[in-house]
């Protein structure tokens, strides 16, 4: 065995010895035999006609040594590369073209493949990831709701499937006492967060059991971001206290900066607080909505439904003993993972189609300059097959080239990749959950190996099986031009698919852009143009002021905002912000049957906002009036509505002047009677809101903020600011403003209003654009494919051309030949991308939006340009056939 | 004269070689001489065809080569059989043996 072996190594490495050696043995072999011969007495030549009968082919008793010592697949491969790499650097036009376009096809699907593997395939960065869940409260028209904390601390005491629940809220602190004042991201968490994601502190310890109550002693983990940039990375941290809204925390360990989840509720935080500590009155409140929801870990061997089936029995219970604020209320379980990439999915899988599209028109082009190549070398294997090469030998060579070439494509496509990837994520960072966790890892590179090999098969075969088929004797008759017909037949087959392939995708993304062109469209009930949103944060001594001293420093705020240079007109806000923040409350009208409990309440949205609010995000008022500067703490509450709340609880009667009553506990206000309707704004996107259930808006004054509320809002309120036309949009001239009153008041996170639109329809951009990237390439792949098979045409039928202008055929009928056999090839494509695409636009149906996925006006406009390009991919050769000159043509044959 | 020759069997040829070379280490030409001249000139076998059989057997591990120099001085490769080679030969010859006695057997009978 080991003999054979290094037989075999020794064939395969020092081939030219053992060549050598094999010519040696049968020269002396050969030798031998003329010496026997001439000894006979025969002439010289007759000795070498005998000795070469009685041996045979040389060559062929050679190839079978070879074949017998057992090297010949690897040696084969070996011989075929060599070649193959000579044909390919002695053509290097085609195989520079050839290369680039399968290092596009590639290249996209490399960068797309490492977006899904990073977002969809990889598990999420947490041990045992498949036991996590997402946990909401399910209320009877809003299956994913907050889960209020007393139901919480009864849901983990009574499951029996999960090692461990927690909830999350996301918050913020404001930071002094260590350098400048800071307004840090925070999330307040329930003891068993960490420890359930399996998250260990980089340093001291997570939260202990007790530490998470209400009226814990305040401490603090600190992400390892902060610790280097805020701490110094000092290692005796433990133990410090940070001052936080001016309230001192212990910190008690460091969570290291390979933790969190991008675009999702427990993304990087700065601060990790017990939800305990996070200062909200209505916390111990059963029936309060205040965005808390929650994670689980199943236990080991739980399922899903087991789970499910649990927590039905565990909020059963609990909507018997507390009917009042649990009747209808059950729990959500959905895996985390699809709660986290859900939402992408579709759009993802949708674009990696579109690539592979591209990659498979990419291969049909390149198959097709294989063919129109094989002109020149038909006559190349007929000779060969006339030596006695085998059909599967010559497969086999072209396949070896093919696959060179598709590796090489695959190469750089890959390099490609790496930076369209980095590229595309860095232009659209709030487009995708996880994007910090696409990269090219093993499994992309896997991927791209045998994508690469694939493509080569794909678009190596079609055209070896062609060539080797072609009769040798006829094509050396011919004098190597070879089948010329079915070679034109395939060419032809070959557009008609790529064609309809780019059709396909030209259609998709033209369903795409009209969607969008209709969401930029639709009117969100606002004007955000020359709108900046951002939150303030009074000084950390007001935050344990009382209402009316808060009350009195907005008063001063707002102020301050009118000399802010080219600010028109102001609101604070502190409730749900259009396309940005949620908030909302439950109420009954005053004069209907007062509900039994909180889930036979109505709900609406609810924006608490100031005087200025209407003028400033330009929404129409409709009937009565808006808040003015009297609805004060000390005048009559008051409410806006809606035109949908209108409609919705009053019909066609006049809301004016009715009064709407409150959940008490859980609002602020007790009632408030209704003074004016304004328009609907858009709170859940352009294009979500149509499908929410949750729509009817009411508006509250600021000022009319109870007690309690307002001591709250001390911590941060948003403020909408609306600046004059040309005016500088600048958060630096409000913080200047700002720094005018004191220099512990601070502003963050501003946004325009105009980016906060545009974010909410990122993701559709961006798969719009690469959409639209992906349809060009393939169009314009398509179009060199007809072009090549257009010229090559033409080149063929110069003779004939030629016979046919002699004759006396105008210059125009010529063109009619060219021009119209390219666009029968067109139109026949057209149909089946027309075919195609009814079948395959149904399914990106649920991401279209204002567009049927079979919109007539964008299938027209799509086969309209298709067929347009193909007309001028084929006036090219066109104009070429026309010129030609009759003599020279008949002369050439 | 020529018509009188015989194909060699399938997978005889080896056989063949093994006895051959069983006596002492020999080059193909020689080999190729001696089965001719043993079977007097009623197999005959294609020249060609025993370089391929000699490199598979020294695959095999039956025969090995090494180059010496030839009865006229000249440098030629040299085959000689190994102990597994020989093994083979026993089993092989052996098995010949059986058949052509058995066949032998079955024709005689007739």
């Amino acid at each position: 065995m080991l003999s054979d072996l290094a037989n075999r190594c020794r064939a395969l490495f020092r081939r030219r010895a053992v060549e050598a050696e094999l010519d040696d043995e049968l020269r002396f072999h050969r030798e031998r035999e003329i010496e026997k011969h001439l000894r006979a007495g025969r002439t010289h030549q007759q000795a070498v006609r005998l000795t070469r009968l009685a041996f045979g082919g040389l060559d062929q008793v050679k190839e079978s040594c070879r074949e017998a010592r057992g090297v010949e697949p690897i040696e084969t491969l070996l011989r075929d590369l060599a070649f193959g790499l000579r044909m390919l650097r002695g053509n290097p036009g085609f195989s520079v073209i050839a290369v680039l376009t399968l290092a596009i096809g590639i290249g996209a699907n490399t960068a797309l493949f490492s977006v899904v593997n990073g977002v969809l395939l990889k598990p999420l960065p947490f041990p045992h990831p498949e036991q996590l869940v997402g946990l909401h409260e399910s209320k009877p028209n809003f299956a994913t709701g907050s889960i209020s904390y007393p139901n919480f601390r009864d849901w983990q005491q009574a499951n029996r499937t999960f090692s461990a629940i927690a909830i999350t809220r996301g918050t913020g602190y404001s930071l002094t006492g260590r350098g400048d004042a800071e307004q840090l991201r925070a999330l307040a968490v329930s003891s068993d967060f960490f420890s359930l994601l399996g998250v260990k502190p980089l340093l001291g310890r997570s939260f202990a059991r007790g530490e998470d109550e209400i009226g814990a002693a305040p401490s603090v983990l600190v992400s390892e971001a902060f610790w280097r940039r805020k701490l110094g990375a000092a290692p005796d941290v433990l133990g410090q206290s940070l001052t936080l809204d001016g309230k001192d925390f212990t910190i008690l360990g460091v969570v290291p900066a390979s933790f969190g989840l991008q675009r999702y509720r427990i993304s990087h935080a700065d601060l990790y607080v017990p939800i305990g500590l996070w200062d909200n009155p209505l916390l111990p409140n059963r029936a309060a909505g205040l965005g808390i929801h929650g994670i689980g870990r199943l236990a080991p061997g739980v399922t899903l439904a087991q789970a499910r089936a649990d927590m039905e029995r565990v909020t059963r219970n609990l909507a018997a003993a507390y009917p009042e604020a649990d009747k209808g209320i059950g729990a959500t379980l959905v895996p985390l993972k699809d709660e986290v990439v859900g939402e992408v999915r579709p759009l993802l899988l949708l674009l990696l189609s579109a690539v592979g599209f591209v990659l498979l028109i990419a291969c049909v082009n390149v198959a097709n300059l294989l063919l129109a190549r094989s002109t020149g070398r038909a006559g190349e294997f007929a000779v060969r097959t006339a030596l006695g090469a085998s059909r599967g030998r010559l497969v086999r060579q072209l396949l070896t080239e093919s696959v060179l070439l598709a590796a090489a494509g695959g190469g750089l496509g890959v390099l490609m990749a790496a930076w369209g990837t980095r590229a595309a994520l860095g232009a659209l960072p709030a487009a995708l959950p996880r994007a910090d966790e696409v990269g090219l890892d093993a499994r992309v590179l896997l991927f791209t190996l045998a994508v690469s090999l694939a493509a080569g098969v794909l678009f190596g075969l079609v055209p070896a099986l062609r060539i080797s088929r072609a009769s040798w004797h006829q094509t050396l008759k011919e004098g190597g031009r070879g089948a010329s017909g079915a070679r034109h037949r395939a060419q032809n087959a070959f557009v008609v698919v790529e064609m309809a392939t780019a059709l396909v995708l030209l259609i998709g993304a033209g369903l795409m852009i009209r969607s969008l062109g209709k969401l930029w469209g639709v009117d969100p009930g606002f004007r955000p143009d020359q709108v900046l949103t951002a939150s303030i944060a009074l000084p950390p001594a007001m935050m344990a002021a009382n209402a009316d001293a808060v009350r009195g420093a907005w008063r001063v705020v707002d102020d301050r905002l009118t000399v802010v240079p080219g600010l028109v007109c102001s609101s604070l806000s502190w409730g749900a912000v259009p396309l940005a923040s949620e908030d909302d409350l439950l109420f009954w009208i005053e004069g209907r049957p007062r509900p039994a409990n909180e889930n036979e309440m109505s709900w609406a949205l609810r924006y608490i906002v100031e005087p200025g609010y209407l003028q400033t995000l330009r929404i129409p008022l409709l009937r009565g009036r808006f808040f003015d500067t009297h609805d004060g703490e000390r005048s009559v509450p008051v409410a806006v509505v809606d035109e949908l709340f209108a409609k919705q609880f009053f019909g066609d009667r006049d809301p004016l002047h009715q009064r709407i009553n409150f959940n008490p506990g859980v609002n602020f206000a007790d009632r408030a009677e209704i003074v004016g309707v304004v328009g609907h704004t858009k709170q859940w996107g352009l294009d979500a809101d149509d499908r929410h259930t949750l729509r009817a808006q009411v508006y509250l004054p600021f000022m009319q903020l109870p007690d309690a509320a307002m001591a709250l809002t001390a911590r941060n309120a948003q403020v909408m600011m609306r600046f004059a036309p040309g005016a500088p949009v600048a958060e630096a001239n409000v913080r200047r403003a700002l720094a005018g009153i004191s220099s512990e008041h601070e502003i963050y996170r501003a946004q325009a209003m105009t980016e906060i639109v545009s974010e909410s329809l990122a993701a559709r951009r961006f798969s719009m654009i690469l959409l639209g990237c992906f349809a060009l390439l393939a169009l314009t792949l398509a179009s060199i494919g007809i072009y090549g098979v257009t010229s090559y045409l033409v080149g063929q039928k110069t003779h004939e051309i030629g016979v046919r202008i002699a004759l006396g055929a105008r210059r125009i009928d010529v063109l009619r030949l060219v021009l119209g056999e390219g666009v029968r090839t067109a139109i026949l494509g057209a149909a089946v991308g027309v075919l195609a695409a009814l079948g395959l636009t149904r399914l990106m149906s649920g991401l279209l939006y204002g567009v049927s996925s079979t919109d007539p006006l964008t299938f027209a406009r799509v086969v309209l340009v298709l067929i347009s390009v193909t007309v001028a991919a084929c006036y090219l050769p066109a104009r070429r056939a026309m010129g030609i000159d009759p003599t020279l043509a008949l002369r050439r044959e | 004269m020529e018509s009188a020759r015989i194909d060699l069997p399938q997978g005889t040829l080896d056989l063949l070689i093994l006895k051959t070379v069983a006596l002492e280490p020999q080059h193909g030409w020689a080999i190729s001489e001696r089965v001719q001249q043993i079977s007097s000139g009623v197999l005959h076998i294609q020249q060609g065809s025993l370089y391929p059989a000699l490199h598979r057997l020294e695959r095999r591990g039956w025969v090995k080569a090494r180059w010496g120099t030839s009865e006229n001085n000249r440098r030629a490769k040299f085959y000689e059989l190994t102990g597994r080679g020989r093994k083979q030969l026993e089993a092989e010859e052996s098995d010949w043996l059986r058949l052509t006695a058995a066949v032998a057997q079955v024709l005689g009978a007739s």
